[in-house]
């Protein structure tokens, strides 16, 4: 390549960065660097303007490397090398300094010794840019197939939205029939429509829908591959299908807790909300005096979260009680009462109005269910009452199913503390996995209502119809490349790779370590653990890295 | 991808609008992408960071503008209003009005020579009128796109007759006093509507005592003080006296749970108002805050997490009770009187701010806009949707997502809105 020439542009991100350093002079001091023929500071380099300045320098200073200077690479380094496409510049000729969020947000306090650490930065950034190599993305294609694992609202409604949009649909499902947990609820709140209803009024369209093939009683055993190529093995009983497929939609759903050994729960007299379902589904509801606790092995040390439905659901409940047996009294003991927006504060309201009574207690003082009745310091009145009961109802939270973790082991996508599934970025990315071409939707993310969880499911079928429409996908060229010179055929590398995308294969000279390059991550583990030093990954050569550390080194003696 | 297929259109221009628009442009669909203010980014652009997380709004935000205002499916529609819809499910007919900027946005490249000339200075909209601007501006600094308007209602020579200033600055000649408003003929194949929210105005509860005391301020106007490219460059001072407020009241359920106002929870209040009180606690660890609730709703993923931190490490206290009434002693310290329902006693406490949590509400334009498009509203005018079917209106082909159709946050915003983008590319690639 010929002369490199560097471009540095420093950002100001309003007073985030020029407030704390002296931006103006970042931009002089990088000028004075080797190789760097240009320089600049913008109060926002991510705007408009700053990135048409970016594109102008390029043109006019013939610029080959381009460097910036400003807040973090996890938010902006893609539109930064983006910007330099659209400028006839290769993208991985960019380099990214952060002197944002690893500098002027931690040295607030002192101006003069965070803008040379700021230096120092931009130094190192610059001498690593030097040295970097255009790369080149690689395009694979997209099998026009989805699978939907779980088969309630949620995947249902994936399945048959993609389905619409004439994409291949395999629907996996654990138990012998579509519906999830509706086939365990009576009504839905807050339109009292019956949860058999719509399971039957989807299922009839998913039947009617050639494009979606549904396997019920059958589980996931295996996924391997990458996004646009998964082959993913499905048992059936004793069969066992293979299927091949573009993207991947993650809706399994979760369970509510087991309330054992908790308020003397008996499954007779001290039921679960889900208990009282099914009671009042067959029409054996008998009671007089109904006593709901909410926040049952809830919002506790050991379960901190709020699952956001038991509120509604005890409302709900309440109201049939009271459809039922008007006579019946039913006291609903809570902590906070959840009912957000607009549909379910009415709710609240007309549940109020039927003359349910509603006592608040704290988590200090529990109710405590005894000789048939309940104790409960009520809040509010700041008095000890003692509800002689028929039925007493405990609000559960829904968590996650047990074998989640093993799906997601076979996914090779995270979980969060309590087990539901981690979306990409909990703002901006709510359906999305951080693995392309899987996806999720409803409670398998975490609890939500019938309307959530459609919501998500067609939100979930969007992002996985994005690779499907388009029919390919481009995959970074950041990855692990192997010199069959050096390479010794050990196989170390192929038991350390997390992500199964390097494996060791014959070839004319032997045995030979080889990337999957839609697979891999370029994560380095197998790059850090080859004893023969063969394999290189792109984009953050030893070079390129040593270049960067050398000027840290002369700055810190 | 079918060459031929519609293309979609998308009223509003904040996360849940850019969201929709990204998918569907992303899956080869052409998108009209309409925004009524001069710049796109919503409400979010106006959040100083984002809960439960804390993540700079404007930063997670902005990469999405850019990603809108560069793609190639995506044609923005700025300053620009929908006037008539005809046609159904399929193929509608849309009236666009494109209002003038007067300045051309080819040229214009946000210098900023123009504003430091111009004369007017009035209440700037996207600051909460917290400072004041000129009548030539910029709507907000990562503003896309990132080019100057002229305020017609202030502009000297549009209301006068006299000035042009900016056009003798102006060296690239970017400043066109000869624009018109143009009407645009858009022929689509769905709809999706995602006009978003107006925090209530509590100048109506009077014991509240906003407008009438400058320590009182609603929970917009704290996210543009506390934002380092707000008015103050994010020092939380306060207005009476410039002073760091350090003892704060946040007063939740401001014309939500109300029914004088909005019978209907807000949502998203509890959890900003934690965040607005960390935020500020960050800024100054001296801040002690204090929170007015009637029920915690802290549902989400990670939100009761982030409700215990708020408790434990940014020195917030939750008091469980509605605030009554807010007066103000001698030096505007603002006294916020309550009945601490857990203790059933009335109590009072003297704090430097109080922040009025206000409830998310419609547009106000919303009754035309929806009489435009020919569906319905709720009772509380969000757009109507089914429970159980909820991203659909009551006309096929138009869809919804965003607050416009309840009180959200962000992330079930963006769910939203990839799923109404979804229902439209059912209908268009049908």
């Amino acid at each position: 390549m010929s002369e490199v020439r560097v471009g540095v542009f420093v950002c100001h991100c309003g007073t985030n960065i020029g407030g704390f350093l002296d931006v103006p002079g970042l931009a002089k001091y990088a000028l004075s660097l080797p190789h760097v023929v240009f320089s600049q500071d913008n109060l926002y380099t991510c705007s408009e303007a700053g990135l048409t300045e970016i594109k102008n320098a390029i043109a006019k200073k013939k610029l080959n490397r381009v460097v910036v200077a400003s807040c973090t690479p996890r938010t902006h380094e893609p539109l930064f090398r983006s910007t330099c496409k659209e400028a006839g510049l290769n993208p991985y000729l960019f380099q990214f300094v952060n002197i944002r969020d690893q500098c002027s947000w931690v040295h607030m306090q002192d101006r003069e010794r965070a803008t040379e650490k700021a230096k120092a930065l931009i130094r190192m950034g610059v001498a690593r840019a030097v040295l970097l190599r255009p790369l080149e993305e690689t395009e694979v294609e997209v099998n026009p197939c989805a699978l939907v694992i779980g088969g309630g609202i949620a995947g249902m409604t994936s399945a048959l939205s993609l389905a619409n949009l004439d994409f291949e649909v395999k629907l996996v499902e654990k138990e012998n029939r579509l519906g999830g947990t509706l086939n365990s609820l009576y009504k839905l709140y807050p339109t009292h429509e019956e949860a058999s209803k719509l399971v039957q009024s989807k299922t009839e369209e998913i039947e009617k829908n050639s494009k979606i093939e549904v396997l019920t009683s059958s589980e996931v055993k295996e996924v391997k591959g990458f996004i646009g190529n998964y082959d993913v093995t499905v048992r059936q009983g004793e069969k066992e299908r293979l299927f091949k497929v573009g993207v991947i939609i993650v809706a399994t759903g979760a369970e509510t807790l087991k309330p054992a050994g908790m308020y003397g729960y008996d499954g007779e007299t001290v039921i679960t909300q889900m208990e009282l379902e099914r009671m009042l589904k067959e029409g054996k509801f008998d009671a007089d005096t109904v006593v709901m606790i909410q926040c049952v092995g809830a919002r506790n040390e050991k379960r901190v979260y709020c699952s956001k439905v038991c509120c509604p659901t005890a409302l709900k409940n309440a109201m049939l009680i009271k459809e039922a047996n008007p006579d019946a009294q039913v006291f609903v003991l809570y902590r906070d009462m959840v009912t957000h927006g607009t549909k379910y504060e009415d709710y609240y309201g007309k549940a109020r109005e039927t003359g349910i009574t509603f006592i608040k207690y704290s988590p200090e003082r529990q109710p405590v269910v005894e000789n048939g009745s309940v104790r409960v310091y009520d809040e509010l009145l700041d008095e000890e009452l003692s509800l002689p009961y028929d039925l007493v109802v405990l609000s559960t939270p829904m968590v996650a199913h047990n074998d989640s973790a093993d799906l997601a082991q076979k996914l090779k996508v995270p979980v969060d503390e309590y087990g539901f599934f981690l979306e990409a970025h909990v703002k901006l990315r709510p359906v999305d996995f951080a693995t392309d071409g899987i996806y999720m939707c409803g409670c398998a993310h975490w609890p939500a209502n019938v309307g959530e969880s459609v919501s998500q499911a067609y939100g979930a079928a969007s992002r996985a119809s994005i690779p499907l429409s388009v029919g390919h996908v481009k995959t970074e060229p950041l990855i692990a490349v192997v010199d069959e010179d050096e390479c010794s055929g050990c196989g170390l590398c192929e038991l350390t790779c997390p992500f199964k995308a390097i494996r060791i294969e014959e070839t004319e000279k032997g045995r030979k370590a080889k990337v999957i390059a839609a697979s891999c991550k370029g994560c380095g583990a197998c790059g850090a653990g080859c004893p023969e030093k063969a394999i290189t990954m792109q984009h953050f050569t030893d070079k390129q890295l040593l270049a960067q550390v050398i000027p840290l080194a002369e700055v810190i003696s | 991808m079918d060459e031929k297929s519609k293309a979609v259109l998308v009223i509003g221009g904040g996360i849940a609008g850019i969201q929709a628009a990204l998918d569907l442009g992303d899956m080869g669909i052409k998108v009209h992408l309409v925004e009524k203010k001069p710049s796109i980014g919503g409400r979010m652009a106006q959040l100083d960071k984002t809960f439960p997380t804390n993540d700079c709004s404007i930063c997670i935000l902005a990469p999405k503008l850019a990603d809108c205002f560069r793609h190639p499916n995506i044609t923005l529609h700025t300053l620009s209003e929908i006037k008539e819809v005809t046609g159904q499910i399929g193929d509608f007919s849309v009236k666009l009005r494109k209002y003038a900027r007067f300045v051309d946005e080819e040229k214009c490249v946000n210098c900023g020579d123009c504003t430091a000339k111009c004369p007017v200075k009035v209440p700037d909209e996207f600051d909460m009128e917290l400072r004041k601007r000129e009548a030539i501006y910029p709507y907000y600094l990562q503003g896309v796109p990132a080019v100057m308007t002229i305020d017609r209602e202030n502009c000297l020579y549009l209301t006068r007759g006299v000035c042009r200033i900016c056009e003798k600055i102006c060296t690239r000649e970017a400043i066109d006093f000869e624009q018109k408003d143009t009407d645009v003929m858009l022929n689509v194949g769905a709809i999706i509507v995602a006009t978003g929210f107006v925090p209530f105005d509590p100048s109506g509860i009077a014991q509240y005592g906003y407008k009438r005391y400058r320590n009182v301020i609603i929970s917009l106007e704290y996210e543009r003080l506390i934002c380092a490219s707000g008015p103050t460059g994010g020092h939380l001072l306060r207005r009476s006296d410039n002073k760091p407020a350090e003892k704060i009241a946040f007063v939740q359920c401001v014309g939500s749970r109300d029914f004088k106002n909005n019978r209907y929870c807000s949502s998203v209040c509890c959890m900003h108002a934690t965040k607005e009180a960390m935020l500020a606690y960050e800024h100054n660890p001296k801040v002690k805050s204090y929170i007015f609730y009637i029920d915690l709703r802290a549902a989400g993923k990670g939100f009761q997490e982030y409700v215990a931190r708020g408790e434990q490490k940014y020195n917030i206290s939750y008091i469980r009770g509605r605030a009554a009434k807010i007066t103000e002693d001698h030096d505007e310290n603002p006294i916020v009187w309550y009945e601490e329902t857990l203790s059933s006693k009335t109590k009072k406490t003297t704090v430097d701010l109080a922040v009025l949590a206000t409830s998310l509400m419609p547009r106000r334009n919303v009754k035309e806009l929806a009489k435009v498009l020919g569906v319905e509203l709720d009772e509380y005018n969000f757009f109507k949707t089914d429970p159980l079917n909820p991203l659909d209106t009551t006309r096929p082909g138009i869809f919804v997502c965003g607050c416009c159709r309840e009180p959200t946050d962000i992330p079930e915003s963006v769910a939203q809105a990839s799923g109404a983008a979804e229902r439209a590319a059912e209908t268009v690639m049908r």
